[in-house]
């Protein structure tokens, strides 16, 4: 599947993944993150049942202190 | 457009900034200095002289709740900003009662896990509000890094990566520049609508 990652085009194997699956292949291993397929939150008790599927806008957003 | 059909343009707007620290404090100084009319600020702290090293305050006001110290800071560069001012922990319920009627919010907490809870909130409770978010500024240098992305209604700037720590602290220029590009990203969506 093609999708867009944090506004950049990335393509994978799998033709759907969880956004932990999608968080494990990109070695994302943030703990605090706010994540958005096609603009609708997905809270952190979905990462494991929410679908990304080809043609999907991701945003993954990785949250640092400082302020 | 000159600055005053700027300020004209502005009046009639309204800002809310989550967090009067080092983000927050600065982006409400550009704003009150470029015109916005209403000002909606919340912070429960207080300052500290640590916070000096990059938060708009001064050594007198040590002690002073945060959001007053910062209405005085804005009425001392223009009296005529209406500042609605909230000394609160902020949660869900209270970001919807402050901030559901300012035209853009800004995101300018400290700690990673609220700035989380108020993107999620504000995401949950004003699905197309302009949301402006200061992401990753901490230590000094580097000024290639900070850059600034759109992502749907966010508006994220900051190098996204820079965690604050013992030895890489928040100081007052990158911080300033992260607070000023947000205050900057706000002037761009009101001038466009």
């Amino acid at each position: 599947m093609k999708i867009i990652l944090n506004n950049t085009a990335e393509e994978f194997q799998h033709e759907t993944l969880t956004i932990n699956g999608l968080l494990s292949l990109k070695k994302f291993s943030f703990k605090m993150l706010v994540v958005r397929i096609n603009g609708s939150l997905v809270k952190k008790d979905e990462y494991e049942t929410a679908v990304v599927r080809d043609g999907d806008d991701v945003m993954i957003l990785h949250l640092v202190s400082g302020g | 457009m000159t600055s005053d059909e700027v300020r004209e343009r502005l009046k009639s707007r309204s800002v809310g900034i989550a967090g009067c620290g080092g983000l927050g404090s600065n982006c409400a100084v550009a704003l009150a200095r470029t015109g916005i009319g209403t000002l909606v600020i919340a912070d429960h702290d207080t300052v500290s002289e640590s916070n000096l090293n990059r938060q708009y305050y001064f050594l007198s006001q040590v002690g002073e709740p945060k959001v007053s110290a910062l209405k005085d800071v804005i009425h001392r560069i223009d009296p005529a900003i209406r500042v609605i001012s909230y000394k609160a922990r902020l949660d869900p319920e209270k970001i919807n009662l402050y901030f559901r009627d300012c035209d853009v919010l800004v995101e300018a907490f400290d700690r990673a896990d609220q700035k989380q809870m108020l993107i999620e909130a504000a995401l949950s409770l004003f699905p197309g509000k302009p949301l402006v978010v200061g992401l990753g500024m901490a230590g000094w240098g580097k000024n290639e890094s900070i850059r600034f992305r759109k992502s749907g209604n966010i508006y994220i700037c900051g190098d996204e990566i820079s965690e604050i720590s013992d030895q890489l602290p928040p100081l007052a220029p990158r911080v300033g520049i992260v607070a000023n590009m947000q205050a900057n990203t706000v002037l761009e969506i009101l001038m466009q609508t």
